[in-house]
């Protein structure tokens, strides 16, 4: 393999049902980051079935090119067929890098893509950098051991160099108005051999609520809120503030809220303006999840917890006692706003 | 039916711990467990053999202690067991161990093979789809939900906001979540007959492989450097306060924050 | 000699820890605080076979050894001691006599009920004016044709009420003192048997302890368990492994308490630092933990003995007595060293105390274990 024929930074384009992922502009906002040190273009790879007006969308957040495959058997996410398209388009356009979002298509897709291509896969990065020692080569950094040591990885011999990063760590750019780019739309026969599955039903979860990694302000709470009825001082919190509730491990262990809402190693990674720490000790699991956030505020018991390590601003105390009053006095202040 | 369950021995993360002055990970003492998801997988291979009869293997790669790993299956309930052991696979990333149990378990009859999603030590959820690739099988990721009906399976695979109830024809590969069910424990007289079981151990000379494909310079990524995640500096924690003065003083560090 | 455990007794343990943990520990405070029989730990007891561990597998067992049914009590003792009454008095003291003495008959209709956990099992010797002193017993059996007609009440029964067969003692021959005592082995539904009043108790308060009441109760001939006049041996053998169930609970108890105050030593400060850097704190934990360790000996061997040696009487005495002994010290103990905390029902090591209370009574209480001691001392 001549490593030095490998051109250029792919990104995995990750929509359902017409919808691009927030994580698929992330990468593209990483990727012309990566681009500049690697001298390189940023190229948009789209699946999918009547995707073409997303191409606008998809210049205006970073991609210099998009390589387009429209196709009708790629209208629902599926593994072989949508491992072909990519594989074939690896095949042909030797790119350098191929990003994908650490999301349950991308966690799919991208290791059986590795598979076949004979390549190395770094799974739910969150840092990649350019090596500075006259490679080029992608350093891939993620966490390992449940967040308690971080590895950074290479992938020197083979190519692509490929990576899923964790939703919510890279920055996307401010969308450029007006931007366009080059489409490479390929007219591809996906073979019968690849259709294996038959998808009998799309069933979608019901929980409308927004998703804790779009929010800016999370009020997160912990085994310390005691019960599943005391999330409400919670809600009330976030309903006052203009946030959404998240929470600990535990509290999704112990059935009282759901995994949706799990912020962490295991759940999912949040940087939002505010996270407000409520009863939550602040195992090494969770922080992984949350430690990026701007402003970390924790009450807790537990003067010992290990949240106040992380945390901006700590009260020690009992966050039942503390968040209706809080909640009082952020009520105060916004109609004074007003 | 044949169900192979592919099962990884891994620290339980939970109770890892750093060395403060060192800032390396203490393994020492941290008892070692079946990957939850993988253990989940084992439970579903289990339900459809109290179902409808299937005769379970479990295979597990590692060193010679993943024995232990693969009693506890036996003693849940499984009954064969195999070992992929050999200083030779050493070192491997996600591609040659996919690579390297591929090849063993093209030595074994499955109709059905299950891993968990991701190992909690790893967490790459990588080695079950590549696994599929290298044994051109069909694989449904994310189980939340796996049934059997005739010679095909019927599998709900979750994603972030969905489900798709997916059917595919045996043989197949399944990767299962956590959530599919609550393993069962083993039996006390399961421990005892596990222990009497043989493991069959196969090695780099019982497969048909590339050497240049297997362990650590058989793997395509290198691991350049680990380290432990430099602490922010210190915040400002006050321990004096009523629950008034507290909420006040927070909400002035949200006002000196811009946040209200 | 080698006092590591084999890889399949470590594997019991960790099965054992986990499940009392997981399964056991949710309900202990509740089961103590409301006085309620521990229904979800039988019924995952039977889902397991926890309740056949040291049986046969060909009489529905887990065939496995007398020290894994003993790490099993002490496990599920560690977290919630009544639970691990009402698995001990079932698998020592009535499947165990069934298992032993029973004909060939008896054990084929009862063992499997029993090592499944289908049937849950009890044992009825004390009365109220026999205790320690079992040749005074007033319950009487007379044969008459092809069945026996008990008379009598019997005190302190554990599973009563919740069991479905009772091995029980009654006089067939008064004048005849302990060689006068028959046992025999009632069903619940047995004409003439019915259980009294339920007893309010300073510990295991979840556990059912009843009176048993046998009014002209008609129990079948062949229900008759060994000869007629050897029941007192039978009660006496029964009793020599129903105390290593026993000493198995106390210890758990010991080490429960202990496992609770570690943590709680290492998380409460005063005078600026955690009550584990203070050195009272650090000797008291080591003289706990030490004594722990020589009572988890003395019990382990009576254990591995109970499997190879005909009389246990001694090893099981000793086990008891000690590990008794050090459960009602430990946890006294644990509960000082929690302080006023240590006295309210919000610390697990208040309850602990007052269960391991009963450890130094009940299957024989110290001092009868003193007696067995000593007669082999001084022989």
């Amino acid at each position: 393999m001549d490593i030095q024929e490998y051109k250029g930074i792919y990104v995995f384009i990750q929509q359902v049902d017409g919808q691009v992922a927030g994580v698929s502009h992330e990468l593209l906002g990483k990727a012309k980051e990566l681009a500049k040190d690697m001298e390189t273009e940023v190229t948009a790879v789209l699946l999918g079935y009547h995707v073409s007006g997303l191409c606008k969308d998809l210049a205006s957040y970073g991609a210099d090119k998009i390589i387009m495959v429209d196709n009708k058997d790629l209208e629902l996410y599926s593994t072989k067929p949508y491992a072909y398209c990519m594989c074939h388009i690896i095949e042909k356009y030797k790119p350098a890098v191929v990003l994908y979002g650490a999301t349950a298509i991308g966690r799919d897709l991208a290791p059986r893509v590795a598979a076949r291509v004979r390549t190395g896969l770094t799974a739910d990065c969150t840092k990649l950098d350019v090596a500075d020692d006259g490679t080029k080569n992608l350093r891939m950094t993620r966490p390992a051991f449940g967040g308690n040591i971080m590895a950074t990885i290479i992938c020197p011999d083979y190519r692509p160099q490929m990576a899923t990063v964790r939703p919510g760590v890279m920055q996307k750019i401010k969308p450029i108005d007006g931007a366009s780019a080059p489409t490479d739309s390929i007219d591809m026969e996906i073979p019968a051999s690849e259709k294996d599955v038959q998808i009998l039903e799309v069933i979608k979860k019901e929980s409308q609520k927004m998703d804790i990694q779009d929010a800016k302000i999370l009020v997160s709470g912990g085994r310390g809120m005691g019960c599943p009825e005391n999330f409400k001082l919670l809600e009330n919190l976030a309903d006052a503030i203009g946030g959404t509730v998240s929470s600990s491990r535990a509290c999704v262990d112990a059935g009282w809220v759901e995994k949706d809402i799990q912020v962490g190693q295991t759940g999912k990674t949040v940087r939002p303006n505010l996270y407000l720490a409520c009863g939550i000790s602040g195992a090494i699991q969770h922080l992984a999840g949350m430690e990026e956030s701007d402003v970390i505020v924790a009450i807790n018991k537990d003067e010992g917890a290990p949240m106040f390590e992380v945390a901006d601003f700590g009260v020690v105390g009992d966050a039942l006692k503390v968040l209706p009053l809080l909640t009082e006095e952020v009520k105060k202040a916004m109609a004074a706003r007003k | 039916m044949n169900i192979v369950v592919c099962i990884k021995q891994v620290p339980n993360t939970n109770e890892v711990k750093l060395d403060p002055k060192t800032g390396t990970l203490i393994r020492e003492g941290v008892p070692s467990i079946i990957n939850p998801d993988d253990k989940a997988g084992l439970e579903a291979a289990l339900r459809l053999k109290d179902a409808k009869g299937a005769h379970i293997t479990v295979l597990s790669m590692g060193p010679p202690q993943a024995d232990a790993a693969l009693r506890e299956a036996l003693a849940m309930g499984a009954d064969d067991a195999v070992l992929v052991t050999d200083r030779a696979f050493g070192g491997a990333d996600t591609w040659a161990t996919a690579y390297t149990i591929a090849a063993a378990l093209k030595t074994m009859d499955y109709d059905l093979i299950i891993t968990g999603r991701q190992a909690i030590d790893g967490d790459t959820a990588q080695v079950g789809p590549q696994i599929s690739e290298n044994l051109n099988l069909t694989n449904i990721s994310y189980a939340e939900d796996i049934k059997v009906e005739g010679d095909s399976v019927i599998v709900k695979r979750q994603f972030e906001d969905r489900y798709h109830i997916i059917k595919a024809k045996m043989p197949c590969l399944i990767t299962a979540l956590s959530e599919l069910n609550e393993p069962r424990y083993m039996t006390p007289g399961g421990i005892f007959d596990a222990y009497q079981k043989e493991i069959k151990v196969i090695t780099r000379k019982d497969l048909d492989v590339d050497d240049s494909c297997l362990g650590l310079k058989g793997s395509p990524t290198h691991v350049v450097k680990t380290f432990t995640k430099s602490a922010k500096a210190a915040g400002t924690v006050v321990n004096n306060l009523n629950p008034q003065e507290a909420a006040e003083y927070i909400l002035e560090k949200l006002r000196e924050k811009f946040i209200i | 000699m080698d006092f590591q455990l084999s890889k399949e007794h470590e594997m019991a343990r960790t099965l054992f820890r986990d499940f009392a943990e997981k399964e056991i520990k949710p309900y202990a405070q509740d089961v103590d605080e409301n006085e309620r029989f521990p229904k979800e730990a039988l019924e995952k007891f039977r889902q397991y076979g926890f309740m056949g561990i040291p049986y046969p597998k060909e009489m529905g067992g887990q065939g496995c050894d007398t020290l894994t049914y003993a790490m099993c009590v002490e496990e599920v003792a560690k977290v919630c001691c009544t639970s691990s009454t009402m698995l001990s008095a079932h698998t020592s003291l009535c499947t165990w006599p069934i298992y032993k003495y029973g004909t060939a008959e008896q054990k084929e209709k009862y063992i499997p009920k029993l090592t499944s956990g289908e049937w849950l099992g009890a044992f009825g010797l004390t009365e109220p004016n026999a205790g320690t002193d079992s040749s005074a017993q007033q319950t009487k059996a007379v044969l008459d044709g092809d069945h026996y007609v008990i008379n009598g009440s019997k005190i302190f029964i554990t599973n009563a009420g919740y069991a479905d067969v009772y091995v029980i003692f009654a006089m067939t021959d008064k004048s005849a003192g302990n060689h006068g005592i028959t046992a025999f082995i009632v069903e619940k539904d047995f004409p003439g048997f019915s259980i009294g009043k339920k007893e309010k108790k300073m510990g295991i308060r979840g556990s059912a302890t009843c009176e048993l009441i046998f009014e002209n109760c008609i129990v079948p001939k062949e229900n008759l368990l060994g000869q007629e006049g050897k029941g007192f041996v039978v009660a006496m053998t029964t009793l020599d492994g129903g105390r290593i169930g026993i000493a198995a609970q106390a210890l758990g108890l010991a080490e429960g308490a202990l496992n609770e105050t570690v943590k709680y030593v290492k998380e409460r400060k005063q005078f600026g630092r955690p009550l584990s850097k203070f050195q009272n704190t650090q000797f008291e934990i080591a003289d706990m933990y030490t004594k722990i360790q020589a009572a988890q000996l003395l019990l382990y061997k009576a254990a591995v003995a109970k499997d190879h040696q005909k009389s246990v009487s001694l090893e099981a005495a000793e086990a008891k007595l000690y590990c008794a002994t050090v459960a009602m010290d430990v946890t006294t103990r644990c509960v000082q060293l929690h302080g006023g905390y240590g006295y309210t029902r919000e610390y697990p090591v208040e309850r602990m105390m007052r269960d391991a209370k009963i450890t130094e009574i009940y299957e024989g209480t110290s001092e009868v274990q003193k007696m067995v001691i000593s007669k082999y001392a001084l022989k």
